[in-house]
């Protein structure tokens, strides 16, 4: 082999080898960070796996929001209009978190089928929906009518 | 009428830009230099309707004409008029319209700077712009147009701008980050224009390398900008999310970045030619992409906005055309590039190439991360989301390597250098680096962990290679000390940009390390002690602006016992739509800043409280700033003038 063969060989080895080490690295980490998606009527069913990170959306029932006097520790529950699932969560909510409104909670479901949230999602613009939320209540048909444009009333 | 004016502009831009997109590619086909010569007037005019039509939309805001849907759904009279001016962005149909003007202004800046190009090679090159031109009117005008009118039931008040984007912020991000992504358009014209004529040559890419750097420049300022308003608007004091869309603007930036290099190499050494254009193609792509992503609404993310599928399927289609052919060209042409010179194992063509590996899978891995959920999706297997942990996984460790690699890069010389040489070069930056690593470390309260610290190292590592190259252009000149003024200004400007990236890497290894946060419920007296600063909870009063009401906290902060200074964080009702939203405050610093951002009212008196601690914040954006300035020192370098009229005399 010329020198120059030689060379390119040590190239092009070198980018496979780089390339093969990143998509190893890459699957790896992809594995360890997908977190599914579970409507509530799943999580009852008991589709969803316990101490597993998931994430879970619904709308936020009426009513169901509780406030700890102590800390910031609060409860609700999101439902699909089929079933219902009670979240627990400590911290600040986001500005459109509101009773009625759809959501997406990250988090894990206890031993009581209580999803424990680190972290609750509302989204900006008050008409949108999360896409996932609005396919959860799609399959159960439950889907609300859009809310139409307020201001043109 | 007004808005049926501007409507009008647009149909006549789509005109002509059909005329552009043909006629000037057919004249430089068959070489009629009167088809070809009418590129530069339809552009100048084209540029004008679209302008035309901009003034007519922002008309219609500053008038508050409520006929219109898209100000009726964006504006309202309360607003001030410099938000309602930037409403015209503040949604779909308006942020179209601006990237539509920004693409016709990049247009007619290429006609009216390439006056020394060659005819040929000016007619392709804007031709290909007005095909893109094309496209984006036709998706305005069908599915899209901010024009349209509520009739006859014209609504009395405006449904108000979402209160998140009244905010200098956003009257700045936008614009800056589009002036980036279509500023792409221009590298990919350029490339298109090169391989329909053959001539990818070092004077092409000496053409087409100002432009690109421009564009990167705008596109790095525009993700600083972004960043910046994420911090200080939506009240988390988060930088980076690692959404999709951020994503989708991160990925342009990263092949951008490994462009703007390969560039470099193709233009003083004439190789890596194929590469280069396909580098070129993909930057633009992921521009499309980027703009299918945020206005599809097949994302679950902060900038996804209500929208229609057949918006999606449309810039889906545009996509497809627009990579299927610029790909199929490549292949056709590609094959008979050649190399103009080799280079060996140990030289700066080498590691350029490593640069652009790392880059390109980098953008292939966040790329991975964003489709994967919608590969999924669409596969019927389940809802899934990828979260952040994954992409700092890749980030870290390819960022680490990327700059340990630029540190060797900027020592080593073109086509060969010596292993001894090298050794010579760097062993003394090595060791400084280490040693003032160690320093910094030692200043830093507790041990930051492997990755922290050896980011520092790799900070100083820059800097300190850096000074080196600069030291040795010292040498070799009998000026000395004076030669540290004498270099070009594209030098100055890579020494900028390369040091932004040691300010950035500073930032982000100090801030995610040794950030503090807390949230806490907080009556009126309540403390909390983080470092030196004590925050006490004052209590609420109640304010009124002009189009809000707010609820505004007053925290009292003391330092190291002493009264430093008093921070007011709000929670705004916005009355038009009803939204609520919080308003942090800021307290910077060059070295830290306080973050207090209010929660929600817990009953009584009590609140809930967002404190933050964050070091070392403020030079993610000076980084960002950096390479901005750095980008444009570079690519106004009066080499490109003087070099393209020697080309032109020897042409």
């Amino acid at each position: 082999m010329n020198p120059k063969r030689k060379q390119r060989l040590l190239i092009v080895l070198f980018i496979v080898i780089g390339v093969g080490v990143a998509v190893g690295l890459t699957l790896f980490a992809l594995n360890q960070n997908i977190n599914l998606f579970y409507s509530p009527t799943q999580i009852a069913a008991g589709e969803a796996p316990e101490g597993t990170r998931i994430r879970a959306g619904g709308m936020v029932v009426d009513g169901s929001v509780q406030r700890s006097t102590e800390s910031l520790a609060v409860s609700f529950d999101i439902t699909d209009y089929e079933k219902t699932v009670r979240v627990e969560y400590t911290g600040i909510l986001p500005d459109l978190f509101r009773e009625g409104q759809g959501i997406v909670a990250q988090g894990e479901l206890d031993s009581r089928g209580v999803l424990q949230a680190v972290e609750v999602l509302a989204k900006h613009d008050e008409n949108y929906m999360p896409p996932e939320v609005a396919d959860a209540l799609e399959k159960a048909g439950k889907m609300p009518k859009p809310a139409g444009q307020e201001f043109n009333k | 009428m007004i808005p049926e004016l501007g409507q009008y502009a647009l149909i006549l831009t789509a005109c002509l830009a059909v005329l552009l997109g043909t006629v000037p590619m057919v004249g430089a086909t068959v070489g009629n230099a009167l088809w070809c010569s009418y590129a530069r007037p339809l552009a100048i005019a084209m540029f004008g309707f679209v302008l035309f039509s901009f003034l007519c939309l922002s008309w219609s805001f500053l008038q508050s004409d409520f006929s219109v849907v898209y100000v009726a759904s964006n504006s309202n009279t309360a607003l001030p008029w410099y938000y309602r001016l930037s409403a015209v962005w503040g949604g779909h149909e308006g942020s179209l319209l601006l990237w539509l003007l920004i693409l016709t202004g990049w247009t007619v800046a290429v006609a009216l700077k390439s006056g020394n190009l060659p005819e040929d090679i000016q007619a392709r090159v804007l031709s290909v712009m007005g095909l893109i031109t094309i496209g984006f009117t036709l998706f305005i005008l069908l599915t899209s147009s901010p024009f349209e009118r509520y009739l006859p039931r014209i609504p009395e008040q405006g449904a108000d701008l979402n209160p998140l984007l009244q905010d200098i912020g956003l009257i700045m991000h936008p614009p800056m980050l589009y002036m980036g992504y279509v500023g792409f358009s221009v590298a990919f014209a350029f490339a298109i224009a090169a391989l329909l004529s053959g001539r990818l040559d070092a004077a092409w890419a000496r053409w087409s390398r100002p432009w690109t750097i421009i564009a990167w420049a705008f596109l790095t300022l525009g993700i600083a900008l972004g960043s910046w308003w994420a911090y200080y608007e939506l009240g988390w004091g988060g930088w980076w999310f690692w959404d999709p869309v951020e994503n989708a603007s991160l990925m342009p930036w990263l092949i951008g970045t490994a462009l703007v290099h390969s560039l470099a190499v193709t233009e003083k050494r004439g190789v890596f030619k194929s590469w280069t254009v396909l580098l070129a193609i993909f930057a633009f792509s992921l521009s499309l992409l980027g703009t299918f992503l945020v206005r599809s609404g097949v994302l679950t993310s902060v900038h996804a906005f209500a929208s229609d599928p057949d918006r999606g399927f449309f810039i889906l289609a545009l996509l497809a055309i627009a990579i299927g052919g610029s790909l199929l060209l490549y292949a056709i042409k590609a094959s008979h590039v050649k190399s103009e010179s080799s280079f060996a194992l140990l030289s700066r063509e080498s590691f350029m190439l490593i640069n652009n590996v790392l880059l390109t899978v980098f953008c292939a891995t966040v790329l991975l991360g964003t489709l994967y959920p919608l590969l999924v999706d669409a596969l019927n297997l389940g809802k899934i989301s990828v979260g952040p942990p994954y992409f700092n996984a890749l980030f870290v460790p390819l960022g680490a390597l990327l700059v340990l690699t630029l540190g060797i890069g900027v020592l080593l010389r073109w086509k060969q250098t010596s292993l001894q040489l090298l050794i010579k070069q760097l062993w003394l930056p090595g060791v400084l680096a280490l040693l003032a690593g160690g320093v910094s470390l030692f200043l830093l309260p507790q041990w930051p962990g492997f990755w922290t610290s050896l980011g520092l190292v790799l900070a100083w590592w820059v800097v300190f290679t850096g000074a080196r190259d600069l030291l040795n252009r010292m040498r070799n000149r009998s000026a000395g000390l004076a030669a540290i003024f004498a270099q070009s200004r594209a030098y100055y400007g890579m020494m900028l940009a390369h040091g932004g990236i040691a300010v950035l890497m500073v930032g982000i290894a100090l801030v995610s390390t040794f950030s503090e946060h807390s949230d806490l419920r907080m009556e009126p007296g309540d403390r909390k002690q983080f470092n030196d600063y004590e925050f006490v909870f004052d209590g609420i009063r109640k304010v009124d602006g002009p189009n809000f009401h707010s609820d505004t906290g007053v925290i009292r902060v003391l330092y190291k016992g002493e009264t430093y200074t008093e921070m007011y964080p709000e929670k705004r009702l916005y009355t038009a739509r009803g939204n609520v939203m919080t308003e942090a405050a800021i307290d910077p610093g060059l070295f830290r800043d306080l973050y207090v951002a209010l929660g929600e009212s817990l009953g009584g008196d009590a609140w809930a409280v967002r404190v933050q601690y964050k070091p070392f914040v403020r030079w993610l954006w000076l980084g960002g700033l950096m390479m901005t300035v750095g980008g444009l020192l570079a690519a106004t370098d009066p080499r490109y003038r003087k070099q393209a009229r020697r080309d032109l005399a020897g042409a």
